[in-house]
Formats: structure tokens, C-alpha cells, sequence
């Protein structure tokens, strides 16, 4: 099962650590923000970490000075 | 298609309302003996987790936007519950914020119907054996549901909570957030509602008119309530109609024909040239010939969202009226999330320009670069549906904006010269 990578966007302030450790995953958009490459069904505060990648995100998530990521095995799919 | 008007009370039978008349059918400013004259008193027994079965028999979606089945949300409510280490009462949430400026069902339904939302409300806890119990709702709305709560003497346990007056004040875990907490802000979604909301608790927040439909269908059964609309649209919804004629509340058959719906609200559809369907997040639509369902193809349905249809006249430019609303909108963002925070007042300025006298092509590839940025970037998805509302209307009004990009507005002859 791959991970997912969790984007807090209330906690997120576009530091950039992520987009630094995450470069094949995540560009920075106008504003610094982290953006997902690619998004699963539209969803791009959740991204998919391939085992590569793994141990990259597990350093984004330490390093993040906002504590905005989190590394998950499934997303949450819920409409509310 | 029933017009919503005064009249007296009409009886029903055990087989529940006949035709789309339902919410109202006791009548304005139902009190608690109008209410059990029309609909009978709410059954005490099978009102339990089986109602959970007859819910997800009848169809039933949320009426709140989102059109969620609504059993899902139940269930989901009720397994979190027993998965949970240490068993805790779900909250059960009546959320009648209705945020969206051209909605006004919700609180037509509390001023009118509000013993049908309770009802609803106690027939959800009883579904998910939940504790406490809230009506959210906005200062207009808490009147009329606080004299009827105290008429009863079932439904000591729900507490009344006031909602800002915000369009993001409804939205799901905004609603959590704002009676546990305070702000009506929404939250990050890493665990659903359903497992953690209200102070940790399993939460199940439904939307008020969702409640009282389900008040209907806990009397009269799944069968009754699949008499109107269609199978992928069960039932009945409220639909707010606004436009030129001014405001008109309807209760129509799901699955209704956009055309229908307006000219029971007595719109002229020759004098219209565009309808927002689905209020301020919703899809601009032209011409008429579109089914309401939350469910269908995009060529030929339009998500009802929560029952609203706005009628642009003919005479107004769709642009510069879009224009305003993403104005509003990227006013009421938030403002947690960066790419809402910022995006938003981008597209409203881009779009703005495009509205009002800038001719650079560049201007629409800029509005779907932006409108791309955004979408799934949010702890809610007022993002998503802010970029749906602008690329509808790049679409809608494609001829405005090639006549805009020359120069002129079909509106303005002139103006713009």
C-alpha cells in the first residue's frame, strides 16, 4: 500500500522545506505554496509517496516548521 | 411543482402527503398540533438503527450541497461508534447555516416546518444512538425552532447554537468547529467528521431540510418518499428561485426540468439568458432544457447543489455579474488556506478585468491557470467551487467574452468603445 503524503493547508505557510526534499512530487506555486505534480481524483492535499520517495517525505514531515504535513496509508474520502 | 403559499393544513392519510407538497403540507407557522394533525406523531417503534436501511432504501441524498447519500453518513457514524475503543455517544448536528446569499429554504423550512427538522433530528439520534443533540442556525432562523422546541417535551436534550453569517459558516467541519469551539472556520479533514468532530466525538452533521425529509420517511417509508422524482432522484427538494420576478420558494419532484422549475416561479424563460444553478459554487447553464440531479450527465443535468436557481435576464452581462460574486467569494475566504487565501482575489481581479474593459486574450488563459491551482487545495472546498463558478461562466458566456476581448459588451452597446 503507498502512502500518502497530507497537506494541512490551515497550518501550511509556503516555507518550502517540502518542495526542497519532495522536488519529483511537489513544485511551488505562485505564492510559495506546495503543489502536488499530480493529483489523485482532484484531491491535491493528499499526494502519493511511492517507497522512493519514502523516506524524503518522513523528512518533510520532521522538518515542516509548521507541523502543516503528514504521512498516511490511506486517504481520507469522506464529503464532509 | 408546488408553489409554497399560505394555506390551511391539509390531512393526511398513513400513506404520508400526496404530490410534492410535503414539508409545508401543515401549513405557515406549523405549530406542534398543526404538525401531528398532518404528518400523525412520530412513530416510537422501528425508529432505530434499521431506520439506517430505510434511508438508504428511499434514496435519500443531502440536501446541503454536497448530496451525499445520506445513509452513508449515518452508518459511518454508527460504525465509528462501535469501532472505537472506548464506546462515546455520537453528536448529532441539525445544520441549517445556509451560508449561500441566494438560498432561503432552510430558513423558510425553520420558520415554518420546525417541528419536522426536530423531528428529523431525533430520528437521526435515534439511528445512531446519539447524545447530544444541535440545531445550528442563524439569528432569522432560532426564533421559530426555540418555540417550538419549548411546545414539546421530547426534545429536552437539543441545544440551540447561532451560526455567523458567513458563506463558509455551513460547510461541515466549519459547523463543528463553531459550536464546539467558536469560529465557524472549517478544519483539516484528516479524519473524517464521522469518526472524530464535535470534541473528539463521532459527529453527524446533516442539513435541516435532509432532517425533515427524513422525518417523512421514518413515518411513511422509503416507498412513499420514491413517489415523486425520479429513480437516480428521489423524492422532493426546496428549491430557492430568485431572478427578475423576484423570489419564489418551491418543493419540487427531483430530477425536474430547469425550465419547469422557472416557469412555475412564474419566470418568463424567453427573457432569460443564463441560469446559476447551485447558487455561488454552482454552474452557470444555458439554455433551459436540463434536468435538477445531483446525479446524471453534465450535458444534460446540473447539480442542484442546495435547490438554488438564480434567472439572469437578458439584459444583464453575465460577466460583470460573475464577476461580483467571485468578488464576494474571495471575500469570504477563510483565509487559513494559502491557496484560497491568495488564489481567490487573483481570479476575482483577472476576471474583474475581463468584466470590465481589459482586452488581453491572455486574460482567460490566466482565469483556468489559476482556477487549476486551486482546486483541491483546502481544508474546505470553497476553492473548488469558486473555480467550477468561473469556468462555467467562461463557457456559458463564451460569446461575452469574445465580444468583450473586442471591445464591447452585448449588454452596453457603447460602453466599452
Amino acid at each position: 500500500m503507498s502512502e500518502t503524503l497530507h497537506i494541512d493547508w490551515t497550518r501550511c505557510d509556503g516555507r518550502g522545506l517540502c518542495t526542497e526534499l519532495l522536488p519529483t512530487l511537489l513544485d511551488r506555486d505562485d505564492w510559495g505554496y506546495p503543489l502536488a505534480k499530480r493529483a489523485t481524483n482532484g484531491d491535491r492535499s493528499n499526494v502519493a509517496v511511492r517507497p522512493a520517495h519514502s523516506e524524503a517525505a518522513r523528512e518533510a514531515v520532521h522538518l515542516c516548521p509548521k507541523m502543516a504535513l503528514s504521512l498516511a496509508n490511506q486517504v481520507a474520502g469522506f464529503g464532509q | 411543482m408546488t408553489p409554497v403559499t399560505a394555506e390551511m393544513p391539509m390531512v393526511v392519510d398513513r400513506q404520508g402527503p400526496s404530490g410534492t407538497h410535503r414539508l409545508f403540507a401543515a401549513g405557515n407557522d406549523a405549530g406542534l398540533a398543526e404538525h401531528v394533525q398532518t404528518f400523525g406523531a412520530l412513530p416510537s417503534h422501528g425508529v432505530d438503527a434499521r431506520l439506517i436501511d430505510v434511508v438508504e432504501a428511499s434514496g435519500l441524498t443531502g440536501r446541503g450541497g454536497a448530496a451525499f447519500a445520506s445513509w452513508r453518513k449515518i452508518a459511518a457514524t454508527v460504525d465509528a461508534r462501535s469501532g472505537a475503543p472506548l464506546a462515546r455517544k455520537p453528536v448529532v448536528i441539525a445544520n441549517g447555516a445556509e451560508g449561500e446569499p441566494l438560498s432561503f429554504k432552510d430558513k423558510a423550512l425553520l420558520a415554518h416546518a420546525p417541528h419536522l427538522v426536530i423531528d428529523g433530528l431525533l430520528t437521526a439520534a435515534r439511528a445512531v444512538s446519539g447524545g447530544q443533540l444541535f440545531i445550528y442556525a442563524t439569528d432569522a432562523g432560532l426564533p421559530a425552532v426555540e418555540r417550538a422546541l419549548a411546545q414539546r417535551h421530547d426534545s429536552r436534550s437539543v441545544r440551540l447554537v447561532a451560526a455567523p453569517e458567513t458563506f463558509i459558516s455551513g460547510e461541515a467541519s466549519a459547523v463543528v468547529n463553531g459550536i464546539a469551539n467558536g469560529p465557524a472556520l472549517p478544519t483539516d479533514h484528516r479524519r473524517r467528521l464521522s469518526e472524530s468532530g464535535f470534541k473528539g466525538r463521532p459527529t453527524l452533521v446533516l442539513n435541516v431540510e435532509t432532517l425533515a425529509h427524513m422525518a417523512l420517511i421514518a413515518r411513511y417509508g422509503s416507498a412513499w418518499f420514491r413517489t415523486e422524482g425520479s429513480d437516480r432522484d428521489p423524492g422532493t427538494r426546496l428549491v430557492s428561485v430568485s431572478g427578475p420576478a423576484g423570489d419564489r420558494l418551491l418543493e419540487v419532484a427531483g430530477d425536474a426540468g430547469l425550465g419547469d422549475v422557472l416557469s412555475s416561479a412564474d419566470i418568463d424563460t424567453s427573457s432569460i439568458q443564463a441560469v446559476l444553478v447551485g447558487g455561488y459554487h454552482g454552474r452557470w447553464v444555458r439554455p433551459m432544457d436540463y434536468r435538477l440531479s445531483p446525479t446524471g450527465p453534465a450535458s444534460h443535468t446540473v447539480r442542484p447543489g442546495a435547490g438554488v436557481v438564480h434567472a439572469l435576464p437578458d439584459s444583464v452581462c453575465g460577466l460583470e455579474t460573475t464577476a461580483q460574486i467571485v468578488g464576494y467569494l474571495a471575500n469570504e475566504s477563510a483565509k487559513q488556506c494559502g491557496p484560497c487565501m491568495f488564489g481567490l482575489p487573483a481570479m476575482a481581479r483577472v476576471l474583474n478585468s475581463l468584466a470590465y474593459g481589459g482586452r488581453d486574450p491572455q486574460l482567460v488563459r490566466e482565469l483556468g491557470r489559476l482556477s487549476r491551482m486551486v482546486t483541491g487545495r483546502g481544508a474546505c472546498h470553497h476553492p473548488d467551487g469558486t473555480a467550477q463558478l468561473v469556468g462555467s461562466a467562461l463557457e456559458a458566456f463564451s460569446a461575452e467574452v469574445a465580444a468583450h476581448l473586442a471591445g464591447t459588451c452585448s449588454k452596453r452597446m457603447g460602453r466599452r468603445s
